[in-house]
């Protein structure tokens, strides 16, 4: 199977080749590192000229990406980790992100900005953080979030490419995108093999494009995965990135050991908000239960339970949140464990909410 | 080379435009037709005038918060940037952006200081990655060199040889703080540290500062560099509006001995100077009602879901 990694990095190199005015733009990019987590490896080679290593200067390289933009270029930044995403969030929120609409729809910014968030790998408080949900919310910047999941690849299309998983969302990000773009790549993702409906064989998987009305990538799916032969679920648990597989595996203790059986919603777009596919199965499930690894404080899933309650009223039966500890990640692993958000915290927040 | 007589009244032309645009809208201001705030170019009219009379069709000019002269020089219309000052449908961005937020074909400005360095640099790489003849302009004031992202952008800009003219307007005061206060070292000392060309003048002739900036602009265009020109300027007005903390008296011994509309006036006689005055006085005046007379935006919830 074709891990996340092996995906996104077959997606720059596909997305490379179609369009010759993609260009890349990072810190320790170029081959034969092709950068921190090797997401770039071997663009550099393949397209010489076209990906461009740069000095450890974030605001200025966003910046610079962003008036490639503006003048008819299509240009990916890397950023090495989404905790220096703070340095450039001028260039995102006061420049990139208003240029469109302030500009009273004069010019487009088709920039995407590419970095890897989270923490469990012990690189401690500044290197670790799930800090997308300060850029959530900013009119004008699209946030989305790839999952280790995909359609099953149709003939013809390259594994790594399957509809919906996190390459196709790159691809299409890179090439189609009109707005600066954050796409949000959580770290442990990146080995994980990208699966779906065949290979998660106890699982039926339902991918539902994005559709309401609110969302500029109508192909940034949402999946939902319930438990084959199971009865009908009665919680809907919602979540991202790598904290949907934690959930899937929260999910199936759940069942088997409590019989609770759930219907877990996976969004791979966060800004605009498109929560859609989550009311629609709390209409069935009434119980909601919304996980990040971010803090709790004015995080992704307050947003989620605002919408809910919303849309539901009283019809609404239970709702609560599972995220980090209001602390910096720590570097050790024992102390690291107990702040980030895991799996046995999903499992007992379900059982609660269950009992409501 | 001295411009040809044309070119003189030309010069005059323009330098008056945009002194009797910003003297409109600081007179208009209190009477509620503007929103939100406003910063002048009086008394740096030489500069916008003297250096963009060289711009070429495709040429890229990325401004500052203090962008009207550049807009007007760039060939903006009044008539639409009045109506973005009053918030109007017909102004430059349909009064979305307001008097530091403008867009118009190759013109481009934005509010925060600095910001717009890595941006106009962009624009320059994306220009030579493209091969099109077009150059970029971007304008900065002595505060906005306190930010740092101007320093990554010149760092940048020297490593990849983008086709760019840096232009600081060290007009010596950055809202109310004096430039001393805030500047340490040489403003040119921080261009040739990245390896930059730079020019520095000190003057509100806009002949000298036509003449400086065609030599480099053209070398701008020939050798695809980035290189600088440091404009030690005057500021006439306050910051925004009455916001002035400068002694009225020395301000108004500036005004005398600096001002380049009287050192360039003097170039062209009463009569020439008094007819293209009054064309412009009437202009200006035209484009004012007009934008008054304009009508508001309506915010269409549709269109911005």
């Amino acid at each position: 199977m074709t891990t996340v990694l092996e995906s996104l990095n077959s997606a720059l190199h596909q997305a490379f080749t179609a369009d010759e005015r993609v260009y890349l733009l990072g810190e320790d990019i170029l081959d034969p590192y092709g950068g921190a987590f090797k997401v770039t490896d071997g663009l550099s080679s393949a397209f010489p000229g076209r990906v461009l290593t740069t000095p450890i200067s974030e605001a200025s390289l966003v910046g610079v990406a962003t008036g490639m933009a503006l003048r008819g270029l299509r240009p990916v930044v890397e950023i090495m980790f989404g905790d220096f995403l703070t340095l450039a969030a001028d260039q995102i929120i006061n420049h990139a992100a208003k240029f469109r609409w302030m500009y009273n729809e004069q010019v487009r910014v088709p920039m995407l900005i590419r970095t890897p968030m989270g923490g469990r790998r012990g690189y401690g408080p500044t290197h670790s953080q799930t800090l997308e949900k300060l850029f959530l919310g900013i009119p004008g910047l699209q946030v989305l979030a790839p999952c280790a999941l995909s359609a099953p690849a149709q003939t013809g299309v390259p594994q790594s490419l399957a509809a919906g998983g996190p390459g196709d969302l790159l691809y299409r990000a890179i090439l189609t995108t009109e707005d600066p773009l954050l796409f949000i790549e959580n770290k442990l993702l990146y080995l994980q093999p990208v699966q779906d409906e065949n290979s998660l064989g106890e699982y039926e998987v339902r991918l539902q494009p994005g559709k309401d009305g609110t969302t500029r990538t109508p192909w940034a799916p949402a999946y939902s995965l319930i438990l084959r032969a199971a009865p009908p679920p009665s919680l809907t648990i919602a979540a991202y990135g790598y904290m949907a597989e934690l959930a899937r595996q929260a999910a199936r203790q759940l069942a088997y050991e409590q019989e609770i059986f759930t219907e877990l919603v996976i969004l791979t777009q966060l800004a605009p908000c498109s929560m859609q596919p989550v009311l629609d199965s709390l209409k069935r499930t009434k119980r909601l239960l919304a996980v990040e690894e971010g803090t709790l404080t004015l995080g992704w899933g307050a947003e989620v339970l605002g919408r809910a309650a919303e849309a539901l009223g009283p019809g609404l039966k239970a709702c609560g949140r599972v995220a980090a500890q209001e602390t910096p990640v720590p570097a050790s692993g024992a102390l690291e464990n107990s702040v980030l958000p895991g799996v046995t915290d999903i499992f007992s927040a379900a059982i609660q909410l269950n009992r409501l | 080379m001295l411009p040809a007589k044309a070119a003189h009244t030309a010069l005059y032309r323009s330098l008056y435009r945009i002194r009797h645009f910003e003297e409109t809208v600081l007179e208009n201001f209190p009477k509620g037709v503007f929103f939100g705030t406003t910063h002048t170019y009086l008394g740096q009219e030489a500069n916008a005038v003297g250096i963009l009379s060289h711009l070429q069709q495709p040429d890229i000019v990325f401004s500052n918060h203090r962008c009207h002269g550049h807009f007007l020089a760039y060939g903006g219309d009044p008539r639409a940037l009045f109506a973005e000052l009053m918030g109007k449908a017909t102004g430059v961005c349909g009064g979305r952006g307001g008097s530091q937020h403008l867009q118009w074909r190759n013109f481009y400005s934005n509010g925060v200081q600095g910001g717009i360095v890595p941006i106009a640099t962009g624009m320059a790489l994306a220009e030579k990655i493209k091969d099109s003849p077009a150059i970029v302009i971007a304008f900065l004031g002595d505060g906005t060199l306190g930010e740092g992202i101007v320093y990554e952008s010149l760092n940048i800009a020297a490593l990849w040889e983008v086709p760019i003219l840096y232009v600081v307007e060290n007009n010596r005061i950055a809202q109310t703080t004096p430039v001393e206060q805030a500047v340490a070292g040489s403003i040119s000392g921080r261009f040739t540290a990245f390896g930059l060309p730079v020019l520095e003048l000190d003057t509100s002739d806009v002949l000298l500062i036509h003449e400086t900036s065609h030599i480099l602009l053209s070398e701008v265009r020939q050798k695809r560099l980035a290189q600088a020109l440091v404009l030690n300027t005057y500021r006439f007005g306050p910051h925004s509006k009455g916001d002035d903390t400068r002694d009225p008296e020395v301000m108004a011994r500036l005004q005398v001995e600096h001002d380049p509309l009287l050192i360039h006036g003097g170039r062209l006689s009463a009569t020439e100077r008094n007819a293209i005055e009054s064309e412009v006085r009437q202009e200006i005046e035209a484009d004012f009602h007009q934008a008054l007379e304009d009508p508001f935006p309506v915010f269409d919830p549709q269109e911005n879901a």
